[in-house]
């Protein structure tokens, strides 16, 4: 397979938001990621969503469940080294049930030139796995709609955790050195 | 050299819930949420038992849905503590009818009173201040309580006190601890339906 350059902006990237609006979501909440960066500058433009930076991932497990107490839909996006700092907090999501849909562009699992992020990242399925959240995982572009829409009808409909993994090999590789 | 206050937090607390008509409860784990079932169970009582650091936030995301009722979020110093970041993300909204209120006895309870960093002079309503809480108080008399639920009651601006309590471990009132019925009711008792 050919992975797709980061300095063209890929399609499914403009796909994520309108999937998302189209369960009524209302709350994106994230630690930024270049991956992610059409859907929050498309949700920072949106009026009907409230986006939110995060200092932390696992502030919007919490966020997310006081929203949906409050009865309205979120999601979660972050990075894969943020799956790590959610790991204790999921266990509120595992004993309240509650909708909680997390994307998660991937490091550290194809052409990584960082090493560092190399532990985390090829731990990311595995820590998910083991904390009850359902995984899925998109390295081309046409299945990145087809995952959201799939996650997202298990999310809301099931009150479950549910994530979809966005390959490194999908995003591209990271030019570090003109 | 260990600092405490001396209110009492059942009172502290007692006095936080009079009356309290439409107010949205989320208590941190360990004391605050016993205290809070010490006053009484209520279908509006969202009790946290672990995700430590997680209070503040779901209380965040509870006041940016449910805009037209008061949340108070109760807390300890060691929850909010491990939380601190998410008073900078609430920063950014700062949504009028939320309140966070440390129940601060500057010590680990729950786990054999370890004094903790507000036990050794860190001010939690500094770091509120630096988040751009238009109103912060270190409260030390129940005047201050009452100051407090006034204020909080008015939904006049995200609040945030830190309320200087005795240290000393209460009889525990255990709440309900499966999450998932605690949910529902809270969310029955504002008119919403289960999945």
């Amino acid at each position: 397979m050919t992975a797709v350059p980061a300095e063209e902006a890929p399609s499914w990237q403009d796909q994520i938001l309108p999937i998302l609006k189209s369960f009524d979501v209302r709350h994106l909440v994230y630690v930024p990621d270049a991956g992610h960066a059409t859907a929050i500058r498309e949700a920072e433009k949106d009026n009907g969503i409230t986006s939110l930076a995060l200092t932390t991932e696992e502030e919007g497990i919490g966020y997310l469940s006081g929203a949906w107490l409050g009865g309205e839909r979120g999601a979660l996006l972050m990075q894969s080294s943020g799956v790590g700092n959610c790991l204790n907090t999921l266990a509120l999501q595992a004993m309240t049930r509650f909708p909680l849909l997390m994307l998660v562009t991937m490091r550290g699992d194809w052409a990584e030139f960082n090493p560092w992020q190399n532990p985390m990242g090829q731990a990311t399925e595995a820590a998910l796995k083991l904390m009850g959240v359902r995984t899925w995982r998109a390295d081309q572009p046409d299945e990145v709609a087809h995952l959201v829409h799939g996650a997202a009808t298990m999310a809301f409909n099931g009150d479950e955790a549910c994530a979809v993994l966005l390959g490194q090999s999908l995003i591209g590789e990271k030019k570090w050195v003109k | 050299m260990t600092m405490t206050g001396s209110l009492d937090r059942r009172a502290v607390t007692a006095k936080l819930l009079e009356d309290r008509g439409d107010l949205l409860v989320v208590t941190g784990l360990g004391s605050p949420s016993y205290d809070v079932m010490a006053a009484g169970d209520h279908d509006l009582n969202y009790y946290l038992w672990a995700a430590m650091g997680s209070a503040a936030t779901v209380g965040f995301g509870l006041a940016m849905t449910q805009r037209e009722k008061p949340v108070l979020v109760l807390t300890g110093d060691g929850e909010m503590l491990m939380g601190l970041g998410a008073l900078a993300s609430i920063g950014q909204k700062l949504p009028p009818n939320l309140t966070i209120a440390v129940l601060d006895n500057g010590h680990y309870g729950e786990t054999g009173m370890q004094t903790s960093h507000t036990g050794r002079d860190i001010e939690l309503a500094r770091f509120a201040e630096a988040a751009n809480f238009p109103w912060t108080r270190v409260v030390t008399d129940m005047d201050g309580v009452a100051d407090l639920r006034t204020r909080m009651q008015s939904q006049s601006g995200t609040s945030f006190a830190a309320i200087k309590i005795a240290a000393e471990n209460l009889p525990r009132a255990l709440p309900p601890r499966d999450g998932v019925h605690v949910k529902n009711r809270f969310r029955a008792a504002l008119g919403l339906s289960t999945i």
